[in-house]
């Protein structure tokens, strides 16, 4: 046993002439929310795809407890418990929350003859993991259409924690949300965490992911800025790490450059 | 994982509470969302004015009964097998034509190489599941719609049913299928009958009228009937019931949502087209058995009719909603109304102008059951 469930050695991935991932080295701990943070392009989602199985790594080791392993595919890794949360949640609206929640992995009992969907045990069952997660579920055989997003990522999350998810990796979260429904999944993803679940979170906002993180990975160019644990760090400093605090500088001095021009012309 | 049943406590006690954003919502509101509604209050209506209208017309003596209930259970056999693919949000435009093409496939066998019938009815579906797969593998392969793909077999069967039994036989009807098919057992479970001496006890009580020379003039269940009631209750288990079911529903919602949490998709897609070309090919072996003979243009617009029946049945055509129930009693709705027509005397035409209109206003109302139901609404 490992004392990391996931680590990553001087992982690369290239596209043809492309580097899209280069050195990265990252490692996931059980019970912690790892959140990966990075621009666009700096590729966060190249790394949650190498992470999820899509891409194979093309340098470097990836251990999962301890072990070198590689993904054949999503499916592989899934079994592997690790459990990819996508934007687009894997989820369809004119099904219940029951339906989807057993999508493709659905429970049967014997019925005479006959396989029948246990719809009483997936009704419960999808109830109590959605009430873990702090969703009340009033009538889980209603379609998933009428919930709001928010509702619908906490239903995402429950169903790959359910599926016996060791490895959460939720891609942008929070992105679609408001204030409430983001602080709600936020919650979800701190339950996730205490009961021992190591969570990947990917953001480019800092401000929701600060307050439930407990390690920062930066990302910029396909390169790692870096990991820092929270107590190591402050929310400024990430995010002027993030900003690139070079290149804030050199737009303000920019900007000071056409203040003094447009002067110059309002003179002249 | 030591507090999950300590959080599932807490959130137990929330529950309990019921929360201040839910609307209480009515039984008929909460009925509007199913998909049945539409076509099973359409059927209410429809059998209420024709019971006022034709009520003394014969329409609804024993035979009336029959002949609306065995058009209804025709369109009713592809309509079933229409609304699971519509579900699984896929068209096959080719049912119309595969009836023909099925209905010679076992015709000219039987009755110009000498085959025993019951092979020709085997080698008729194992015909038609095989064009199904062909039509389904295209269409999840190349990703085109099936609405193009199905067009294509469309007219591909039509012309071969035409062209072949003109090359075979050097006709394009072809009958004396009776005469060969008798006592022939599986010829018979398409073309015969159920309950006869039923009937001709209750024709011999007098609940029944009967001919001169004491026969009911209904004889028996026409096995067209049986297959249907068959059909719809088989299909609509396994829609509901069953893992396979779910899975229609979650190919048609959202194809790759679906893929993504391992469904195979194109499987079942492939299969229901399959279904399809079966539920196309027992249409036609009905026929077939039946009246004795096969025709090159049987079955010619019977495509839009299974569609139109699975929409007042409450599908959707964009896939993921729909009831096998609600196809069967759109079904029923369309024989109702062509034999009451008949049976009023006016004119045929009017059947048409009235399934246009049935049509519009079923969609109509799909449309905004559908908008309820994504909440979009």
């Amino acid at each position: 046993m490992s004392e990391y469930i996931l680590e990553l050695k001087k992982v690369s991935r290239y596209f043809g002439s492309v580097i899209a991932l280069k050195d990265i080295d990252m490692q996931i701990k059980l019970g912690e929310v790892h959140c990966l943070l990075g621009d666009n392009g700096a590729g966060k989602s190249t790394l949650i795809k190498t992470l999820a199985g899509v891409h194979l790594a093309s340098e470097g080791e990836f251990l999962l407890n301890g072990v070198p392993t590689a993904f054949s595919s999503p499916k592989d890794a899934l079994d592997k418990g690790i459990a990819t949360v996508y934007q687009d949640l894997a989820l369809v609206n004119l099904m219940s929350v029951t339906r989807n929640f057993f999508m493709g992995r659905e429970i049967t009992k014997q019925w005479g003859p006959f396989k029948v969907f246990d719809t009483e045990k997936a009704n419960a069952i999808a109830s109590e993991g959605l009430a873990q997660m702090g969703i009340d579920v009033r009538d889980p055989e209603h379609p998933i259409g009428t919930m709001s997003g928010g509702e619908r990522q906490c239903l995402a999350i429950a169903r790959a924690i359910h599926f016996g998810a060791k490895v959460l990796i939720l891609d942008e979260p929070t992105a679609a949300l408001g204030v409430k429904q983001s602080a709600n999944v936020l919650k979800v993803i701190a339950k996730a965490r205490s009961r021992g679940l190591a969570v990947i979170l990917i953001t480019h906002n800092v401000h929701h992911a600060y307050p439930v993180a407990d390690r920062f990975t930066l990302l910029n160019r396909g390169k790692s800025l870096g990991t820092w644990k929270k107590s190591e760090t402050t929310r400024e400093e990430i995010l002027e790490m993030m900003a690139g605090g070079q290149e804030l500088e050199n737009l303000e001095a920019e900007l000071a450059e056409f203040n003094r021009v447009d002067q110059q012309t309002a003179t002249a | 994982m030591v507090d999950a049943s300590h959080d599932s406590q807490a959130s137990q006690m929330q529950n309990a509470a019921p929360d201040e954003r839910v609307r209480k919502e009515s039984f008929f509101k909460r009925l509007l969302t199913r998909p049945e509604l539409g076509s099973v209050s359409g059927a209410l209506l429809v059998f209420l004015f024709f019971a006022i209208v034709a009520g003394d017309s014969g329409m609804f003596n024993a035979d009336g009964i029959l002949n609306w209930s065995t058009v209804s259970a025709q369109l009713g056999i592809l309509a079933i097998g229409a609304c699971l693919l519509m579900i699984a949000g896929e068209f096959d435009l080719s049912i119309g034509s595969m009836i023909g093409f099925a209905g010679m496939m076992m015709s000219i066998p039987a009755l110009y190489w000498g085959w025993p019938v019951w092979t020709c009815i085997i080698f008729a579906f194992a015909g038609a599941m095989l064009i199904g797969f062909i039509n389904g593998y295209i269409v999840v392969r190349t990703g085109l719609p099936s609405f193009i793909v199905s067009l294509a077999f469309l007219f591909i069967l039509r012309g071969l049913t035409i062209a072949l039994s003109i090359l075979f036989t050097n006709k394009t009807i072809v009958s004396g299928v009776s005469e060969v098919a008798e006592g022939d057992l599986l010829a018979a479970a398409f073309g015969g009958q159920i309950g006869t001496s039923f009937f001709n006890w209750l024709g011999q009580i007098g609940w029944i009228e009967t001919y001169s020379d004491g026969s009911p003039i209904v004889s028996g269940i026409p096995m067209v009937i049986i297959w249907w009631l068959l059909l719809a209750t088989i299909s609509s288990f396994v829609l509901l019931r069953t893992q396979f079911g779910n899975w229609i529903f979650a190919a048609g919602g959202d194809a790759k949502a679906a893929k993504n949490v391992g469904v195979p998709t194109d499987k079942v897609k492939i299969i229901l087209f399959m279904f399809t070309a079966f539920c196309a090919t027992v249409f036609a072996a009905c026929q077939v058995f039946e009246f004795g003979s096969a025709a090159a243009d049987r079955g010619l617009l019977k495509e839009f009719e299974a569609i139109i029946a699975v929409v007042i049945g409450g599908a959707l055509l964009t896939g993921g909603y729909g009831s096998v129930v609600g196809a069967c009693f759109g079904a029923l709705i369309f024989g109702v109304v062509q034999m009451g027509i008949f049976f009023t005397g006016a004119d045929s035409d009017w059947f048409r102008v009235f399934l246009g209109v049935m049509l519009l206003i079923a969609v109509l109302f799909n449309n905004y059951i559908r908008k309820r139901v994504t909440g979009s609404l």
